[in-house]
């Protein structure tokens, strides 16, 4: 079945090739080795953007700002109480004020331990899906009359520049792979019209000789397969060590931000199919080209 | 000559022009019957060329109607064309080798276009190899073959699989006249066969040398018998004017 795919010995010596000394298998190697680096930055900031927003869009917190301590206290329960009564809220978990004091000591020093600064009642809310404007509006509507020194913040919010930065660094990479596969193209036409001008003769004499045009664009696109298949082998073992090195130095920053951008077996699986989708391009392009020249012919 | 059962290809007024050119071919009007031998003659530049180009499916008529084995090729599909084109062997002028395949694999190459198998391929190559002398060159590469080699190279490539019609420029141009005899007794044989032969040239020593062969002559585009009423022997005054006027060998001819 792959074997179809390349040519026989017959086919080899009728469009005789240069094999690794001609352009073409490097050329294709350079496209695929940037096109792999591209599709992997798109797959991981994809990756990154879901894992965030799976943390954080769904998270909110209540603060209730009020230099007196009971009325505060009294908000926080009333604005606690009404959180836990709302279906969109999986649960609500009132953060201590020591665990505040113990928060804020790194910025403030031994200060905030102090009685005398008032610290602001902070309460986590984990809501049951994504919570969207229209939901947060509700709460703060509801949360109003009982607590009105409250103030919701959803914690996607805060990220929102980071996320917009993500999807605009997605869809340049995006873009990449698809310049990439356009000029990977543009090459292949070039590389089989060359061809079959450097072949011009021998096509000739087989199309007099009853050759259709299946079969001679058959030996081209077999022709470029091989050509394909060795340049996709290069760009990936070209493209293999540094996605590794990659991967590694992002693993090293320990960053919540970056570790959410590894590839999970999905994004292996895709980054896989990228030689494979190289080589069927080059396949397909090649005979597209020759039999829009062979069509010249009666 | 009226249609018949047994034509293999009719022409009616056909005409054929290169470019913007002049005609090439003038109201060509003839009918080729099955398992014939025909001669086309004619001096350098008359058009001989042009209708075995038409015949073996090199180029289409300006005007006209060309029938070919019962088919009319101006409204064939062109996916039929390989089909057509198999059925008819070619000798061309110029050989038309390919130059990087050996005698053996240009010669099996329109079995290989026909779809045979490797193995099926070489028992039929090596007899017609022995058949045209070069047994001892079918690893050779054509620029290392002698020009009457490459002529039978072109020969045995052309008859290989034994086609219907088998067209052939000047193919003892390059030969001895042994070779040349030889030759044509395997022409003769593939039309005891069946094919239908029609040779170009300018021998006339050849053209007496098949019995039953008829001739078409050619002059300025035009047949010098408008009916098509081919005959043999040539009449002298059929050869007079223009066997002359030959190219040498050599000469670069249309």
């Amino acid at each position: 079945m792959i074997g179809a795919l390349f040519p026989t010995g017959h086919d080899r010596r009728l469009i005789p090739q240069a094999r690794l000394t001609g352009p073409m298998p490097w050329v294709i190697a350079v496209m695929l080795f940037l096109t792999l680096l591209a599709a992997a930055a798109a797959l991981a900031l994809g990756s990154a953007a879901r894992q965030i927003n799976a943390d954080l869009a769904g998270r909110a917190t209540v603060q209730i700002v009020n230099a007196d301590g009971d009325a505060r206290q009294k908000q926080a329960l009333a604005a606690e109480a009404l959180l836990r009564s709302d279906r969109a809220v999986a649960s609500v978990t009132q953060v201590s004020e020591a665990e505040v004091r113990a928060l804020l000591t790194p910025w403030l020093g031994s200060g905030a331990t102090s009685r005398d600064i008032p610290l602001p009642a902070l309460i986590d809310v984990d809501f049951r899906a994504q919570a969207d404007g229209a939901t947060l509006t509700r709460l703060r509507r509801a949360m109003q009359p009982v607590a009105p020194d409250a103030r919701i913040d959803a914690h996607g919010q805060w990220l929102k520049p980071v996320f917009d930065l993500i999807a605009t660094l997605r869809w340049l990479a995006i873009a990449l792979v698809a310049l990439l596969a356009l000029a990977t193209t543009a090459s292949v036409m070039l590389s089989a019209r060359s061809s079959f001008a450097a072949h011009a003769d021998t096509i000739d004499i087989m199309h007099l000789l009853g050759s259709t045009h299946q079969q001679i664009a058959r030996l081209f696109q077999r022709r470029i397969a091989l050509d394909a298949a060795l340049g996709a082998l290069i760009g990936c073992l070209l493209a293999a060590p540094v996605l590794w090195m990659l991967g590694r130095a992002a693993a090293r920053l320990d960053s919540g931000l970056v570790s959410a951008g590894s590839f999970g077996p999905i994004d292996w699986l895709l980054l896989a199919t990228v030689p494979i989708a190289g080589i069927a391009l080059a396949v397909f392009t090649a005979r597209v080209t020759v039999l829009g020249a062979l069509r010249k012919k009666l | 000559m009226a249609p018949s059962v047994e034509s293999i290809v009719q022409f009616e007024n056909v005409g054929l022009r290169y470019g913007t050119g002049p005609e090439a071919l003038i109201d060509l009007s003839f009918t080729l019957f099955s398992g014939q031998f025909y001669f086309l003659t004619g001096p350098s530049g008359a058009g001989k060329s042009s209708l075995l180009k038409l015949l073996y499916l090199a180029q289409r008529p300006s005007r006209g109607m060309i029938r070919l084995f019962g088919s009319d090729l101006m409204t064939l599909a062109r996916d039929r064309l390989p089909g057509f084109r198999r059925r008819i062997g070619v000798v061309f002028q110029d050989f038309r080798l390919v130059p990087h395949l050996s005698a053996f694999d240009n010669i099996a190459l329109p079995l290989r276009i026909a779809g045979m198998r490797d193995q099926d391929i070489a028992t039929p190559v090596r007899e017609i190899l022995d058949w045209v002398g070069l047994s001892a060159r079918g690893d050779a590469l054509p620029a290392t073959l002698s020009g009457g080699e490459q002529q039978r190279v072109a020969i045995a490539r052309a008859v290989i699989t034994r086609p219907d019609i088998l067209v052939a420029d000047e193919p003892t141009g390059n030969v001895d006249p042994d070779m040349a005899v030889k030759l044509l007794r395997l022409f003769e044989a593939l039309n005891r066969m069946g094919t239908t032969i029609i040779v170009a040239t300018h021998d006339v020593h050849l053209m007496t040398r098949i019995k039953r062969a008829q001739m078409m002559r050619l002059e300025a585009g035009r047949l010098s018998d408008p009916t098509g009423a081919l005959r043999y022997p040539p009449r002298p005054s059929d050869m007079t004017g223009w066997a002359d006027k030959a190219p040498q060998q050599g000469e670069p001819r249309r």
